[in-house]
């Protein structure tokens, strides 16, 4: 009773609530991260540095007036944000904080194939929300989100399948075993999978420069358009927990999750000073602020580009790398 | 308003030669006239266009001058050294403002007659018209009911009959070349029979000179639209349509650009009333008409309008 | 890539074109212009400008007001380049009265007329690559142009609206150690632009959004009446500062950046390069700024001889022209007409858009710098 439910189940809520304040403070990190690009402070008012920004948002948010357009599909206008974001915290369950069982929920041994098939549900809110919103823009908008991210799935699977074939596990503990193992982070085994997975991921989570779906200076605020109060906070944090979760996969999959840098040498050993999580927290916040950084560098590709991009370059080079990859594990 | 600066002191002596009055206007003017009568009843049409303009004047004549004075003093006084040459001209015209401004009697004076359309001075004596323009009068000079020439700019003066023709042989004739169309507006005379000038103001990215070509059309009087020369004439077009009314036809898009769809008359007009119309006579022109006839707090002689001045 | 011909909808589907209302109020449509666009998917079939919705009247409130007070007036139609209006406005009134303007009035309208240049460019720059998505420009060039803006300050006292200018010279000589302020502001400003171009101009994404989009011929331009920067980009040398030249631009040696294709891209650099020459020329007017007054021979009260005159200047945006009719009678200008440069090459528009894709539509709203307040007036 203790291990399948109650410890379970708390591990659940601290693990939620963990995410969800991630959630608070990446965005604040964001706008921090940009303002300094940008040569600004950013948020300054509220708390000290603006650091209780993050918190004055979501309460912000939560106490708007959550309007419903008359001419909505009322129904699916509400299902929609809710679509988004539980599959953005559901993924969490198979991600693995530490070495220990204590650091992830669960292990399962697909537990790739977990996270693909869960993100994609994901789509269906940003789609749905668009068509409930029975407005011109979202409709755009999510049209070319569905565009968008069924195409970059097949990049980004692709690219896992190579990773999976180097691991021959898709339990995501296994695949950060494998790396200790090997005594050497993917990224420098896979590295033309680490950039596809990366480019992808930017796609998957509608991140600059592949923010098409909510392109506010095309498509006014994209399929979040008709949105606000609550319901635009969902929206809002499925897009970031989205991001952490790719982050959390890139650090899994290519920079050794929990790991240390260098884990088989002895003499770096202090490093383990740090616990285990921490590392994986950090790796995970690192690529967050390359997320942002990008954002904040680069212009926005156009939807033809995007998709020429996903279907004619990565693609190919995609299974191109698998080929590869299974060639060698043939040979050798 | 301020009459004691005698038109005839401000004729430049040195650009295009003093031209008193050219035969431009239509008719001569029988001065005053028209708009020393239009307070009272509402006569049928040109008259309101009278009654608008000089409305502002004979009130406040002397304040913009007396502010304009004080205010140019001390600049003027600053740069009294400099410019030695021809000092005489501009003095002069200052001496009557500053010397305006005891306005012992400024009441009485009777408002100035509405100008009855521009002087459009012809060239001085003995100046060569450039290649384009003696091109037109070489090959069209039926067409052509003036020239002019002031301050360098060359303007033709062309009948309304054949516009297009003249537009066209400047356009392709050689000498010419003027392949864009720099601006498209009017200007509005009405006591004037033709009331309206059309002006277009051409340039060639070719020999890099300009030419203005001017046509005077009466209010119902159609103009052929230019957009088939030169497309850049279409919103320019649409806008002396919008803001003047002129009848131009066979224009692609003939709508209104600048005003809302379904506003009435014309602003740019010199009749169109000063204040007024707007969101109330949109919602409901009683109101405003009733607040227009009220008199103003200042107490002066507002006269209403007419009622037909609306439409 | 080449952009393919609109492609109508074949037999096969049962498609319907897509109309949707781009603005009045829209983030990147520059104010309150309103494009309709019909839609085939995401390609642009046609588009209907709809401008406006802050018609002011300028013009008409210009004829009834005194030759010396409409300079302020002029300030509120582009004003994001109010010097420049300024001067276009006061040379061709001294066009009409025949006034000569010292040497001095004439080098500093220049030194004034480049920096709002620079500073309207900076708005260009930053809301364009806005809208093709690359953020931090904006930041960078807003960051800029404050810089002109406390010069502005420092000259006339206010940051947009500077009614600058009077008949006959300048209303006030610039403060002691301006021209030093000037100075180290041009140094730092080619540091800048280095900084812009690092961010786009060999970004990949930046030209795979500008290069081929909104081609148009150089006939096709001229038909089109666009004037300025879309209209050398398509490779017509035409700028009035060479070819009129006021102010006293025949004193000084710069170039007039062409383009080839006539694209977004070639409008792109053009105007980056005319940083460059803007702030050269403001170098050598600073280097050769003569000593005397500032202010012409002007009579106290303007009064134009009756008679008409169209003097035009290449503001940022492209040809700005006033045409005035005096009646040599009152006080005011009997007719007061300005030639928006924005209006004209808002009207080319329709003709870019037409094929390209909804991204493109604001790439191009964006490349051909409108100002709505001068669309409008």
């Amino acid at each position: 009773m203790l291990d399948t439910v109650v410890i379970p189940l708390l591990k659940i809520a601290v693990l939620v609530n963990a995410v969800l304040v991630a959630v608070t403070f990446l965005v604040l990190m964001e706008r921090k991260v940009i303002a300094w690009a940008q040569s600004r402070l950013g948020p300054m008012r509220v708390g000290p540095y603006g650091i209780l920004q993050a918190i004055a948002d979501p309460i912000k948010l939560i106490l708007k007036e959550d309007i419903t357009p008359v001419k909505a599909d009322r129904h699916v206008f509400t299902l929609a944000p809710i679509m988004s974001l539980v599959p953005a915290l559901v993924v969490f369950a198979v991600v693995p904080f530490g070495p220990d069982p204590l650091y992830y929920i669960g292990d399962i041994n697909v537990g790739l194939l977990f996270i693909i098939s869960v993100t994609s549900i994901g789509v269906y809110g940003i789609i749905l929300g668009g068509w409930a919103s029975n407005s011109k823009y979202p409709l755009l908008a999510s049209l070319r989100a569905s565009a968008q991210l069924i195409s970059y799935e097949i990049a980004v699977t692709m690219t896992l399948v190579s990773v999976i074939l180097t691991t021959g596990t898709l339990s995501l503990v296994g695949i950060v075993e494998a790396q200790q193992e090997s005594g050497i982070w993917f990224a420098f085994i896979q590295p033309v999978a680490l950039v596809l997975i990366f480019i992808g991921g930017l796609a998957e989570t509608n991140r600059a420069p592949f923010d098409l779906p909510e392109a506010e200076t095309e498509l006014t605020g994209g399929f979040h358009t008709e949105y606000s109060g609550m319901r635009f906070a969902l929206f809002f944090l499925a897009e970031y927990a989205n991001m952490i979760v790719i982050s959390a996969i890139v650090v899994l999959m290519f920079f050794g999750g929990w790991l240390r840098p260098f884990p088989n040498i002895a003499f770096l050993g202090f490093l383990d000073l740090l616990p285990a999580w921490i590392w994986f927290v950090g790796k995970v916040f690192l690529f967050l602020y390359v997320f942002i950084w990008i954002r904040a560098t680069l212009p926005r590709y156009r939807y033809d580009q995007l998709m020429s991009l996903g279907w004619k370059v990565l693609i190919p080079v995609a299974i191109g790398n698998l080929v590869v990859t299974g060639v060698f594990k043939v040979v050798f | 308003m301020t009459d004691d600066t005698k038109p005839g002191a401000d004729a430049p002596g040195e650009a295009g030669g003093a031209v008193s009055e050219p035969a431009a206007g239509p008719a001569p003017d029988p001065p005053a006239a028209a708009d020393a009568a239009p307070p009272k009843a509402a006569p049928p049409k040109p008259e309101p266009a009278a009654a608008a303009r000089p409305k502002s004047e004979p009130a406040p004549p002397a304040k913009p001058a007396a502010a304009e004075a004080a205010r140019q003093a001390p600049t003027a006084a600053s740069a009294k050294p400099a410019a030695p040459e021809k000092p005489a001209k501009p003095a002069a015209a200052a001496k009557p403002a500053a010397a305006a401004k005891p306005r012992p009697k400024p009441k009485p004076k009777p408002p100035p007659e509405p100008p009855k359309g521009p002087p459009d001075p012809p060239p001085p004596e003995g100046m060569e018209s450039p290649a384009a323009v003696a091109a037109v009068q070489e090959a069209l000079p039926d067409a052509i009911e003036a020239l002019s020439y002031w301050v360098g700019d060359w303007t033709l003066i062309v009948r309304r009959e054949r516009l297009l023709d003249v537009l066209e042989l400047l356009k392709t004739h050689e000498a010419a070349a003027f392949d864009y169309c720099s601006d498209v507006t009017a200007t509005d005379w009405p006591p004037r029979e033709r009331r309206f000038d059309l002006i277009y103001c051409l340039y060639s990215t070719r020999l890099r000179h300009r030419v203005r070509v001017k046509v005077r059309v009466g209010e119902d009087d159609a103009v052929e639209s230019v957009t088939g020369l030169w497309p850049a004439a279409n919103w320019l077009e649409r806008e002396v349509f919008d803001q003047f009314g002129v009848n131009i036809v066979n224009h692609p898009d003939r709508r209104r650009i600048l005003m809302p769809d379904e506003w009435q008359g014309h602003p740019q007009r010199k009749d169109y009333p000063l204040e007024g119309p707007g969101e109330l006579l949109m919602e409901n022109p009683q109101d405003w008409l009733r607040v227009r006839n009220l008199p103003d707090e200042a107490g002066t002689d507002r006269e209403p309008g007419p009622d037909t001045e609306i439409e | 890539m080449t952009v393919p011909a609109p492609r109508v909808s074949t037999t096969q589907f049962d498609t319907n074109e897509l109309v949707i209302n781009m603005g009045p109020q829209h983030p990147s449509t520059h104010g309150v212009l309103r494009v309709v666009l019909r839609l085939d998917g995401e390609r642009v079939l046609d588009a209907d400008c709809v401008i406006g919705y802050i018609h002011r009247g300028v013009e008409k409130l210009c004829e009834n007001r005194d030759w010396t007070h409409i300079v302020l007036l002029t300030d509120r139609m582009d004003y994001v380049a109010a010097a420049t209006n300024n001067l276009g406005y006061v040379e061709a009134v001294e066009k009409l009265m025949q006034i000569e303007v010292p040497r001095r009035a004439r080098y500093l309208r220049t030194v004034l007329a480049e920096l709002q240049r620079i500073a309207s460019h900076c708005l260009w720059l930053g809301t364009h690559a806005m809208d093709i998505g690359a953020m931090t420009v904006l930041l960078y060039a807003f960051r800029e142009r404050e810089l002109v803006l406390d010069l502005f300050e420092e000259f006339c006292g206010a940051r947009l609206t500077y009614n600058s200018m009077r008949v006959g010279g300048l209303p006030l000589d610039v403060p002691p150690g301006w021209d030093r302020k000037v100075r180290s502001f041009c140094d730092l400003m080619e540091g800048k632009l280095d900084d812009y171009e690092t961010l786009l101009t060999n970004n990949r994404i930046w030209l795979k959004r500008t290069r081929d989009v909104g081609v148009i011929s150089a006939e096709e331009a001229i038909g089109l009446g666009l004037c300025g920067p879309p209209l050398r980009g398509s490779g017509v040398s035409r700028d009035l500062r060479k070819d009129e030249p006021n102010a006293a631009y025949e004193e000084f040696d710069f170039d007039i950046p062409l383009g080839t294709r006539g694209d977004t891209y070639d409008r792109y650099l053009i105007r980056m390069e005319e940083f460059r020459q803007s702030i050269r020329i403001v170098r050598q007017a600073l280097d050769g700024l003569p000593e005397g007054p500032i202010m012409g021979k002007v009579p106290r009260l303007l009064k134009p001889p009756a008679g008409e005159t169209y003097h035009a200047i290449e503001s940022p945006k492209g040809e700005l022209g006033y045409f005035l009719v005096s009646d040599g009678k009152s006080t005011n200008p009997y007719r007061f007409r300005v030639r928006p440069p924005s209006f004209c090459n808002l009207q080319g528009l329709k003709r870019l858009v037409r094929g390209h894709l909804v991204a493109d539509v604001v790439a191009l709203i964006g490349t051909i710098d409108i100002v709505l307040g001068e669309v409008d007036r």
